[in-house]
């Protein structure tokens, strides 16, 4: 087998790409060839690393050395001082506030995670199954089927407490046993990757970065409930993702990991990827179901769940990437393993996407019941601008915000539900005391009224009326009444809806207006935007003032 | 790639793949520090650094980092390099590719040191 004596990482995730990293790449393999260094160092694309705000990025082992913010120029230097002569290049390096520089393990960023989700991202070259397969994939398959019992596996899974990483929090082992106890020959597993939030990234990076994961997990979902047949729906956007998954499945099926008769066994799975077609429904389950039959994206009444009937009436289990994601840990570190991670009743680790007005943002990922006080300023690095923190927004467009008196709740499903939000898919983003709250829950409500699907009459018609009063309110024409009007329709919203798209979508601006009421009211009553975000100018005052100066003159 | 019919493939399999990313794990052995200053450089660094890439691969043993060093002073004996195995560290000098080659069958890969070639031992 080859050896290389320097193995060189390159960040290959979709934000350091944009910013370039590609193009460092080939200057860096052009200078390996000029130098005769090809045969001694081997380049590595890895997914996404997560500190997307220092890429383009470059780990060097073995000595675990970070480059960051990489230029194709750059390439150069580093081919000649570090790879030849051993000295690393030291102004290209990520550096500590005094000056030194930490291994990657060592980086703030990076030191206060803990990574099952993301164990193998940037560490493995996503298109090479044997990288995958060495930091032991596909052994808690292996280990489902030689346990010989289909039980055994949704067992442990119900032991290990994992629950939908989607955002709901469903106990994922009990839809599993529902789907296995259905008295049916044809049984599906469908892995939810239409990641719609606003800037949450998750799934896509773990489909970037580690696709065997996905595989891996839908196989063990398969063995558990009985079924032959899984399909990917991933959103359309994700180009990237779309094309290492395919060739993820490819590799799974040549090595006899997926497809007929894995490992030698009697069971047999196979995979389809469906591609969405941008439609931000689609991300709930009912709706995606419908979408992958053929039909139109819309969601349907529940009961009957999925686990009863599902795709093409079948039973069928729907969990999110990241669930998938975490089900191979399970089997092969054991649920006790899973158990010792997080904290009671909200077991392991959830991915967030941290972004918005904090110093280091980026994908990291925490145990559960980490503090949110930990996730802004230990991994963060805080508030850039010396700025003072406001509130976070966990959920995205079905979420709420967090203001900055419960910075020290813990975060797991239950403690954000009581504060008005919810844990969501995993978009997390921080705010300054420059962050208009109004405007924020008009951006998120804008969101949801453009992709509702328009089937049940509160979400199509109540949003737009919030909206409509959002927007009087943001433009200095707010009247007494309104507050109270928004958080009545917003509850019958919440209560009438068909599925949690419009269930959820009052979320942003009730929660906004539980923790910063007096916000809204100065916009309502001094017509003031104490951030001077909104612009409260009027078009009738304007008009009035340009009339008035028309007869001045 | 071959089809895999069995757990105990998948072991081995995995066995295999995980060698071949040892420089990732700092899990290494061996460790071999190669001081590739601009002296060490001109006077043949290169050559003994490829030597021992090709003797490793050669002999099929993985479990090794090599690091590569600034000069570290001692320009009479370049091209220098270390071997970190059993808790010492052994300096060799005026290493040639030949000689390289020898040091990583006798003494990398079974610990035999070439006390003829040594000029320094410590304790790590």
């Amino acid at each position: 087998m080859k050896i290389y004596r320097i193995h060189a990482l390159i960040c290959a995730g979709g934000q350091c790409i944009s910013a370039g990293g590609d193009s460092f790449e080939s200057s860096l393999k052009k200078e390996l060839q000029a130098t005769d260094l090809t045969e001694e160092i081997q380049i590595v694309e890895t997914g996404c690393m997560g500190s997307c705000e220092m890429g383009p990025m470059m780990v060097v082992y073995p000595e675990g050395i970070v480059y960051v913010h990489l230029k194709p120029e750059d390439a150069e230097i580093i081919t000649k001082e570090h790879f030849l002569k051993g000295r690393p290049v030291e102004r290209l390096m990520w550096r500590k506030e005094e000056g030194t520089f930490p291994r990657l393990e060592e980086v703030p960023f990076f030191a206060h995670q803990t990574k099952l989700v993301l164990r193998n991202c940037g560490l493995i070259n996503p298109e090479n199954i044997e990288e995958y397969i060495a930091r032991d994939g596909y052994q808690g398959l292996a280990k489902a089927i030689a346990g010989n019992d289909p039980k055994l596996v949704i067992e442990e899974i119900k032991k290990s407490g994992l629950r939908g990483r989607g955002g709901a929090g469903f106990p994922t082992g009990r839809k599993w046993e529902a789907a296995y106890l259905q008295n049916n020959d044809i049984k599906y597993v469908v892995c939810n990757a239409d990641e719609g939030d606003p800037g949450a990234y998750m799934d896509r990076s773990v489909l970037e970065g580690d696709p065997h994961t996905v595989i891996e997990g839908m196989a063990i979902a398969g063995y558990a409930i009985g079924a032959q047949k899984g399909y990917v729906y991933v959103r359309a956007e994700y180009p990237l993702a779309i094309k290492r998954l395919t060739h993820a499945i490819k590799q799974a099926k040549q090595s006899g990991v997926l497809g007929q008769n894995i490992l030698g066994s009697d069971f047999s799975f196979d995979l389809e990827i469906r591609v969405g077609a941008g439609a931000f429904v689609c991300g709930e389950e009912t709706a995606l179901l419908n979408s992958i039959e053929g039909n139109r994206g819309e969601p349907k009444k529940k009961p009957p769940f999925p686990a009863e009937k599902g795709l093409f009436n079948k039973p069928t289990v729907i969990n999110n990437v990241e669930t998938f994601a975490n089900v191979p840990v399970i089997m092969t570190k054991g649920a006790d393993f899973f158990q010792t991670i997080g904290v009671p009743n909200n077991p392991g680790t959830k991915v967030f996407s941290l972004a918005g007005k904090v110093t280091t943002t980026g994908l990291i990922e925490v145990p559960l019941g980490i503090s949110l006080r930990k996730i802004i300023f230990d991994i963060g690095g805080g508030i850039p601008n010396n700025k003072q923190f406001k509130g976070a927004l966990t959920g995205g467009p079905s979420g709420g915000v967090i203001p900055a008196s419960q910075i020290d709740t813990p975060i797991d499903y239950e403690s954000l539900a009581s504060l008005g939000s919810m844990m969501g898919s995993g978009g997390l983003i921080v705010m300054d005391e420059d962050s208009c709250m109004v405007d924020i829950a008009k951006f998120f409500l804008k969101f949801t009224v453009e992709e509702s699907c328009g089937k049940c009459t509160p979400c199509r018609e109540g949003t737009r009326q919030m909206l409509a009063i959002l927007e009087k309110i943001t433009s200095g024409q707010g009247k007494e009444g309104d507050l109270e009007h928004l958080e009545e329709l917003g509850k019958i919203i919440k209560q009438t809806s068909l599925c949690n798209l419009g269930q959820s979508a009052p979320n942003p601006v009730l929660s906004t207006l539980r923790w910063f009421r007096n916000e809204y009211e100065s916009h309502i009553r001094d017509k003031k935007c104490v951030c001077n975000v909104c612009n409260m100018t009027s078009p009738v005052k304007e008009a009035k003032k340009n009339v008035r100066q028309k007869i001045a003159h | 790639m071959a089809k895999i019919n069995s757990l105990e493939e998948l072991r081995k399999l995995r066995d295999q793949a995980k060698e071949s990313m040892t420089a990732r794990s700092g899990e290494a052995k061996v460790r071999i520090r190669a001081s590739m200053g601009t002296v060490g450089i001109a006077g043949g660094a290169r050559e003994v650094l490829k030597a021992i890439i090709d003797e490793l691969e050669k002999r099929n043993f993985h479990e090794v980092e090599i690091i590569e060093g600034g000069s570290m002073g001692l320009d009479k004996e370049e091209p220098v390099i270390v071997v970190e195995r059993d808790g010492f560290q052994t300096t060799y000098g005026k290493v040639q590719p030949e000689m390289a080659r020898q040091i990583v069958a006798q003494h990398v890969i079974n610990g035999q040191i070439i006390s003829e070639w040594v000029i320094a031992r410590n304790k790590q």
